[in-house]
């Protein structure tokens, strides 16, 4: 059973003459512990089929599927569970919360699922960040953080949960090329080793070159 | 729970400054509240400590025998003599005295018998209302003994109590004998027990108290009483139990708002300026907590954003804003209570008002209630802003 299957997705914004069709019947697979590059020109509707697959929106028209639940279908509350338990978030600008320590931005999603901060949680958030190479700045506010480390604690926070996908949203868009090199080996390792399936929205081409597929948006559909 | 308490706790810590402005305009409002609540119920203590605390509530009084009328024919002379007086009695009164005293809200009965005489001292005579009083009931109604200047107000065989005003009149000495002369025209030599002042010329110069046992002789009536007076915790409680005990006893029990009509309107429309200035407060606290809250929201709502792109359901989001008034509305209240209650330290007690001080009552603040309402409308405050919150489109917010 594949990891995530879309078929015929259409998403439109705007009514009338202001309408919009930025997907137009996007059909995708996507398998388990895939690691896959989506590239395309700007406006090609990158960030758009991101936020479909991710449950922050819902398409026009069109089937989505991921672990064989039918998330159309899902109600907003089911669709909030969902997202929480299978599918982690890595944005371009990071989006930590700056009020909050390294620990706790990435324990965060483990604590909306079980209403508290339990102590396995902040041991698999440490871990996370022992494995990012944050370990001496845990307990530093995220505000106080590099850009670079701002990003490694996302990509913590989207291991969190232990999701089957992982959505990443030009991850290393605002990122200098040693810490994009950084952040993308520390993708490349979680793929192999969890098994956690990413999809990569990028312009980099050097780092669409590192994922073994390339997924090619254009004209609302998608090629590859 | 534990986590939303915890986002709203940081949420607040982290922007210091704006919570402390926060918190002291609502301690601010809270303070306004307990001050005029201790200010309002303190006025009301004084006036009616100074009017209906020193009077019966509900009266139980025989209705005097009016003569029949004479119609006098043209040309004719009418010549009337009066042979007896008699004293309107309440006969069986005395039997439903164990009963009222057991009804629910009665704080003191004073059975009495009453009537009119003359005191004279030498050379000087002075008219009076004779009211006889059961000893050790001297001051169920009127206070007697908080007015007392000089000896004791108990009554006793032979001992009569008389205000200040009327011994200054008759040139009277503390133990001195007074002759007593009731209009039922028996006489009696009574002693000077005790001189009150109550600051009312009239109370002061026209009562002369004597003991149950000496007004019935003074009167004439070896049985029965002439008056019930009913003191109840609650004055406002009056017209329900003056009807219950008409309706129990058979006995013309009437409600001191009868006469004090306009000393009750007084009293309730104090209550309402009361309530309308604390509903003001709370209104202010309401406006404070909800705007602040909505800007706190329009400021976090990329964060919003992301709590809800990690999963945080719309409730969770509801929980931190609600949760954040809810806990500037504690904070708030209990600086606010705290500090009407250290300002309402600087009056004199209710004990000790004196006129040209604010009649100040610092158990009438009304600090649980203060608190717990401010709570309240600061949760009620952020209701709006926590709703709009968790109705944010997380992408939006995350663009933002």
């Amino acid at each position: 059973m594949s990891l995530v299957t879309v078929t015929d997705l259409v998403k439109t914004f705007g009514t009338g003459e202001a309408e919009t069709r930025v997907l137009r019947g996007a059909n995708l697979t996507l398998e388990r512990g895939a690691r896959a590059a989506l590239i395309g020109p700007s406006g090609s509707g990158k960030s758009t089929l991101l936020t479909i697959l991710g449950t922050l929106m819902r398409p026009t028209s069109g089937g989505h599927e991921m672990l064989g639940v039918d998330l159309t279908r899902a109600s907003d509350a089911e669709l909030t569970a969902f997202r929480n338990r299978h599918i982690g978030f890595v944005f371009q600008f990071h989006n930590l919360l700056p009020d909050f320590t390294a620990l706790e931005n990435v324990v965060f999603p483990a604590a909306i699922r079980a209403g508290r901060e339990t102590a396995a949680a902040r041991a698999r958030g440490a871990d996370l960040l022992d494995r990012m190479g944050l370990a001496a700045r845990i307990q530093f506010p995220a505000a106080n953080l590099s850009g670079g480390q701002k990003q490694r604690v996302a990509v913590a926070r989207a291991l969190m949960n232990a999701p089957e996908l992982v959505l990443a949203d030009e991850p290393t868009g605002n990122l200098d090329r040693a810490a994009a090199a950084q952040v993308m080996a520390l993708i490349g390792q979680i793929n192999r080793d969890e098994g956690t399936a990413f999809l990569i929205s990028t312009h980099d081409e050097t780092i669409a070159a590192s994922c073994p597929r390339r997924i090619v948006v254009g004209e609302g559909r998608l090629t590859g | 729970m534990l986590y939303a308490i915890k986002i709203a706790a940081r949420y607040l810590s982290a922007s210091k400054a704006q919570t402390a402005l926060l918190v002291v305009g609502v301690a601010a409002g809270v303070f306004v509240f307990i001050f005029m609540s201790a200010l309002i119920g303190g006025l009301a203590e004084f006036i009616l400590a100074r009017t209906a605390g020193d009077m019966a509530h509900v009266t139980i009084e025989a209705e005097a025998r009016l003569p029949a009328r004479l119609a006098v024919p043209p040309g004719r002379v009418l010549w009337a003599d009066q042979a007896t007086r008699e004293t309107a009695t309440l006969r069986a009164a005395e039997n439903f005295l164990p009963l009222i005293e057991t009804l629910p809200g009665v704080k003191a009965v004073s059975p009495q018998i009453i009537g009119s005489g003359v005191l004279r001292r030498g050379g000087q005579a002075a008219q009076v209302s004779i009211v006889g009083l059961e000893p050790g009931r001297e001051s169920a109604i009127l206070d007697l003994a908080r007015y007392r200047v000089a000896g004791s107000v108990r009554l006793g065989a032979g001992v009569v109590v008389l205000g200040k005003g009327l011994v200054e009149d008759l040139g009277l000495a503390l133990n001195q004998s007074v002759v007593l002369q009731s209009s039922h025209g028996v006489t009696m030599r009574l002693t000077l027990g005790g001189i009150y002042e109550i600051g009312a010329g009239g109370a002061d110069r026209r009562m002369a108290y004597v003991s149950l046992a000496t007004a019935r002789s003074l009167m004439a009536l070896p049985q029965g009483l002439s008056r019930i007076e009913i003191k109840l915790f609650d004055l406002y409680a009056a017209d329900a139990s003056a009807a219950r005990l008409r309706g129990l006893t058979g006995l013309p029990a009437v409600s001191w708002t009868r006469e004090g009509a306009r000393l009750l309107e007084a009293l309730r429309a104090q209550k309402q300026t009361g309530y309308f200035l604390k509903s003001f407060a709370m209104i202010t606290i309401v406006i404070g907590v909800a705007s602040s809250l909505m800007l706190s929201t329009y400021r976090r709502r990329p964060e919003i954003g992301i709590m809800r792109a990690m999963g945080a359901s719309r409730r969770f989001v509801v929980g931190v804003f609600v949760l954040q008034g809810g806990l500037i509305g504690a904070m708030g209240g209990l600086l606010g209570a705290a500090t009407g209650y250290g300002a309402l330290l600087l009056f004199p007690t209710r004990e000790n008002f004196r006129s040209g001080t604010l009649p100040m009552d610092i158990t009438q603040g009304a600090y649980g209630l203060a608190i717990t309402l401010t709570v309240l409308c600061a949760i009620a405050a952020a209701i709006l802003p926590a709703r709009a919150a968790a109705r944010l489109d997380p992408v939006t917010a995350i663009g933002q």
